[in-house]
């Protein structure tokens, strides 16, 4: 029998406010222990919290982003659950009031386009970090990221495959990317998600019992959860056995996931409405404030490189799928660069070099013009393409200006004609071999004497007139 | 008389003059507490050094000509549930023996800025959770007016240390009748303002929705001008209310002609003391005979705002006090085996009987299949108290109704049976439900020589009214002068 998997996520971002969620310590991640930290962040006796606007604003950017209707009357709520990185015992969430709801996002997958909906997006704290056994006496706690703001993105059931999921998420990483309301680092844990997961056969309506997966912390690993996961179900499944609800920790490192003890999730939360603090009003002209405040979307972005730029539509999904991947190639393009052949450098030498050096569109170490710099280089033959590759390189590790770096390394093209005259010769005279296969009729030979040429100038000749001149010369 | 008998608006005046001293004033009243308190039990803190260095400083800037407040010099004690910069803040529990605040709560900052002098911290029912004071972990506050009986609770030495003169004002706080109930036992003046108006800030919380910081003075001047310095806006505290603040002493005014004074007889009824009857009702005619109009009248759901007050209190106390769980500060268990069994330990150890009883009947209350029959329905009725209360302001300036179903009662007389105990709040708690303010003054003496306190219920920050019809009632008899035989 064919098996369909039946996936929604619940997405925790951490946003990137300059301050807390109810107090002004802040949110900066890497401190010393416990020092981004208050009594109100610590939970001390008779402390009250108070709600940083600016986490509602990034909650209400999120749900337009995501086109989710936004809650005119919320509220908070208290999850209580005792566990020692909670220091009040309960976390200030959202239950039946989110800031937003009913939205969705539009995702392409195969060239296939889907629409996944977000059932809601609520506001609520982070909780602080424990760390086991460092010392083998017990474990110690660091509050510093207690109360860092969070959004949970809920989403439908609407993902059928791993590769859906992780395509969403990645959307939505874009997506909060580009609104600037998170920085999306995995590896400092402010994107997790927690994965639902059933099977049913091909067909059949009714969905299976689902588990929910948490400790989640990569794509990579969300995909690979799942996929265990989905097998792990069918087996079950397949024996004529009950998949059991219940909630499963992803162990990433062995590659498996295992049901975590009753006791670790038997949770009664008691959720009710926070007393100490008060509705979160939001009027139609606070929301069109923050509608005003919308860059455009990836979306958007991509289908306006198509029409504006005339971008094959994989490129442009690539570079708009990173906010400042995008803002890059548009700084090389106001330059006055020609938008393909800045997409063809950002398509082949940029990414490779990204991505042999495993880093982030954020990370390039220096602004987009030097990239129309570099490029008008090589239209002004002041160096050659291959050149360009190498300074490209240098101005990865030394993040300078590429006219800078061409002069300081004297990489300029040599463009005079009687110096190339000389090399030409002597390279002639060299290759006598070469020379006659040449004028035997074999074309290849003439490119073995540029090769030559330009081994002899470091690259720096001009291919295109030394290829003329070779040319020239042996047709004597 | 006595520096520490007379009232804060005399000792301003006496300060001013520079007749007197704050530091005379401070020592008056720390020979006093010496002398009293091994007998009354008031203070868990007394700041002697403290109070003196502090009282010097005053009254060097009096000197120097600094412009102070009106309580500027005058020696006062809190609450031991608000924070106290560096200073024990234990809420009367073996949880918080040992915790020392950080941070001052609002009103203390307020009361600094202000150049009181801060003589020590009270007794109270374990995390405000009581009505006699029986429920400390650490002593037995005692009724001045007679040692066998209790001053009331939660905020029962607050209310004895100003019967007893060994403050001139204290600070309480008022959740169900906290404030009220003990200023009635006590024969003092006992003011719960509106929610919203004074900081939550630094009081530790039983039950947010419904806490509230008020004065405990001599008289109903001292309310107006400890109202002054301790309510306003605090951008810490969201439930604060941000609107403009009267001067309270404005309201002193000698005058109720016309006043509307509507009176619940579901609270006069059979339940209540017949002498605590005929009391409120010989204070409704004396207001009368001063200009003012009375008529009984019916306040529906009464009978519900004791359910629902218990309910919602300690379903938010449930939650409040969730965080003592020995990690962070105060106590923790000696031996444990796991995390489950240091929560289990420290909290069985460091909680006393009747917060252990609150915490069960709230986390019950909230409980999934539960939340619905129970805290969901409490809320409804508050909000149907709420509206009861504000047809009756459409006709009434002022309810008036008793403050205690009894005088005070013996120690030990009713610490066996919650259900008794809970039911002697039955004419305060509404008051906390609705968010309104109630203020407490003695109208007499039972016929033990008990103390008898009427309760003046007042619109949401209409405390002006309250001021003012107590203000004339005061003016026009002497009961406020009454002061226990120690
Ligand atoms: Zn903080």
């Amino acid at each position: 029998m064919n098996y369909e998997t039946v996936i929604g996520l619940e997405v925790h971002a951490e946003l990137s406010t300059k301050t807390k969620i109810f107090c002004d310590c802040t949110t900066e991640f890497g401190g010393e222990v416990n020092t981004h930290c208050c009594p109100i962040c610590t939970g001390m006796p008779g402390v009250l919290p108070v709600l940083n606007k600016k986490v509602v604003d990034y909650a209400i950017k999120a749900g337009l982003a995501t086109n989710c209707e936004i809650t005119e009357f919320g509220k908070q709520d208290r999850k209580n659950y005792f566990y020692p990185d909670l220091p009040k015992a309960y976390q200030i969430s959202q239950y039946d009031l989110p800031v937003c709801k009913n939205g969705y996002i539009d995702i392409e997958v195969n060239g296939q386009k889907k629409r996944i909906g977000i059932t809601r997006i609520h506001i609520e704290e982070d909780a602080g970090k424990l760390m086991h056994d460092e010392w083998g006496t017990g474990s110690l706690i660091d509050y510093n990221r207690c109360g860092v703001p969070l959004i949970e993105i809920v989403t439908e059931p609407d993902m059928r495959t791993p590769e859906e999921a992780k395509v969403f998420l990645e959307t939505l990483k874009s997506i909060l990317q580009y609104i600037d309301v998170s920085d999306c680092k995995m590896q400092e844990g402010s994107l997790r998600c927690d994965i639902n997961l059933s099977v049913k056969p091909v067909g059949q309506k009714e969905f299976g019992v689902r588990t929910e997966m948490k400790n989640v912390n990569s794509f990579r690993a969300a995909v690979r959860a799942m996929e265990y996961e989905a097998k792990r179900q069918i087996e079950i499944v397949e024996s004529g056995k009950q998949v059991e609800q219940e909630t499963r920790r992803w162990d990433d490192v062995k590659g498996v996931s295992y049901a975590m003890r009753n006791k670790e999730e038997a949770h009664d939360y008691r959720y009710f409405p926070e007393p100490d603090l008060v509705p979160i009003v939001i009027n139609k002209e606070w929301i069109e404030e923050i509608r005003k405040t919308l860059p455009e979307l990836p979306n958007a972005k991509k289908e306006r490189y198509i029409k504006q730029y005339q971008l094959p539509e994989y490129d442009a999904a690539i570079i708009t799928s990173s906010r400042t991947l995008a803002q890059f190639f548009e700084e090389c393009v106001e330059s006055g660069a020609n938008p393909k052949i800045v997409s063809n450098w950002f398509m082949g030498d940029l990414m490779r070099i990204l991505k042999d050096n495993n880093l982030e569109p954020e990370e390039i170490p220096f602004p987009g013009q030097y990239i129309a710099k570099l490029l008008a280089l090589i239209e002004k033959g002041t160096i050659s393409g291959s050149i360009a590759k190498k300074v490209l390189e240098v101005m990865f590790d030394e993040a300078k200006d590429p006219e800078i770096i061409v002069k300081e390394k004297g990489l300029i093209q040599i463009s005079d004609e009687s110096q190339l005259v000389e090399i030409a010769k002597k390279v002639i005279e060299d290759n006598p071999q070469s020379v006659a296969d040449y004028k035997g009729g074999k074309e290849k030979a003439l490119g073995f004497l540029v090769g030559q040429c330009m081994k002899a100038t470091k690259g720096k000749a001009n291919p295109q007139m030394l290829n003329n001149l070779l040319k020239e010369m042996l047709n004597k | 008389m006595e520096l520490y008998q007379l009232t804060a608006h005399a000792l301003r005046d006496l300060l001013r003059k520079k007749e007197i001293s704050s530091i005379e004033l401070t020592k008056s009243i720390l020979d006093r507490i010496n002398l009293t308190d091994p007998q009354i039990q008031s203070y868990l803190t007394v700041m002697h050094e403290q109070a003196l260095n502090n009282a010097q400083e005053i009254d060097k800037r009096m000197s120097a000509g600094e412009q102070l407040g009106d309580l500027a010099g005058i020696p006062m004690a809190l609450k031991d549930n608000i924070c106290t910069e560096g200073i024990l803040t234990t809420c009367a529990s073996k949880m918080l023996h040992n915790f020392k605040p950080p941070y001052d709560a609002t009103v203390v900052k307020k009361l600094k800025k202000e150049g009181t002098v801060l003589v020590g911290k009270l007794n109270m029912d374990e995390f405000a959770m009581g009505s006699s004071t029986e429920n400390s972990y650490f002593k037995q506050t005692k009724n001045p007016y007679d040692l066998d009986r209790v001053p009331g609770g939660s905020s029962g030495a607050s209310a004895a240390a100003v019967a007893a003169d060994e403050a001139i004002f204290t600070l309480g706080s008022d959740t169900g009748g906290s404030i009220r109930q003990p200023a009635a036992f006590c024969g003092v003046v006992g003011m719960k303002p509106t929610y919203g108006t004074v900081s939550r800030f630094g009081l530790v919380a039983f039950a947010s929705s419904l806490d509230q910081i008020g004065p405990l003075t001599k008289d109903v001047t001292d309310c107006a001008l400890v109202l002054n310095a301790i309510t306003g806006h605090d951008p810490m505290d969201s439930t604060s209310l941000n609107i403009k603040y009267p001067d309270y002493t404005k309201a002193l005014v000698n005058n109720v002609k016309g006043l509307k004074i509507g009176v619940p007889k579901e609270y006069m009824g059979e339940g209540i003391n017949a002498e605590i009857r005929h009391s409120v009702l010989n204070a409704l005619e004396i207001l009368k005979s001063l200009g003012a109009e009375y008529e009984e009248f019916s306040l529906p759901l009464t009978e519900y705002a004791l359910p629902a007050y218990y309910l919602i209190s300690s379903a938010e106390a449930s939650s409040n006090l969730a965080r003592y769980d020995g990690i962070k500060y105060g106590y923790r268990t000696g031996q444990f085996k796991d995390l489950l069994d240091l929560y289990k330990k420290t909290r069985s150890e460091g909680f006393g009987t009747e917060v252990k009883r609150r915490i069960m009947l709230g986390t019950y209350a909230l409980s999934s299949g539960y939340y619905d029959a129970y805290y969901k329905k409490a809320q409804q009725v508050r909000t149907l108290i709420k509206k009861s209360f504000d047809d009756a302001f459409s006709r009434y300036d002022v309810i008036i109704t008793p403050t205690t179903p009894t005088t005070a009662f013996k120690i030990g007389e009713k610490s066996k049976d919650p259900l008794e105990m809970y039911a002697a709040d039955i004419c305060t708690v509404s008051l906390n439900i609705a968010g309104l303010p109630g203020l407490v003054i003695p109208c007499g003496l039972d016929s033990k020589g008990l103390p008898i306190g009427m309760q003046l219920i007042g619109k949401a920050f209409d405390e002006a009214t309250l001021l003012r019809t107590a203000y004339t009632f005061e003016q026009n008899t002497e009961y406020h002068k009454i002061r226990p035989n120690l």
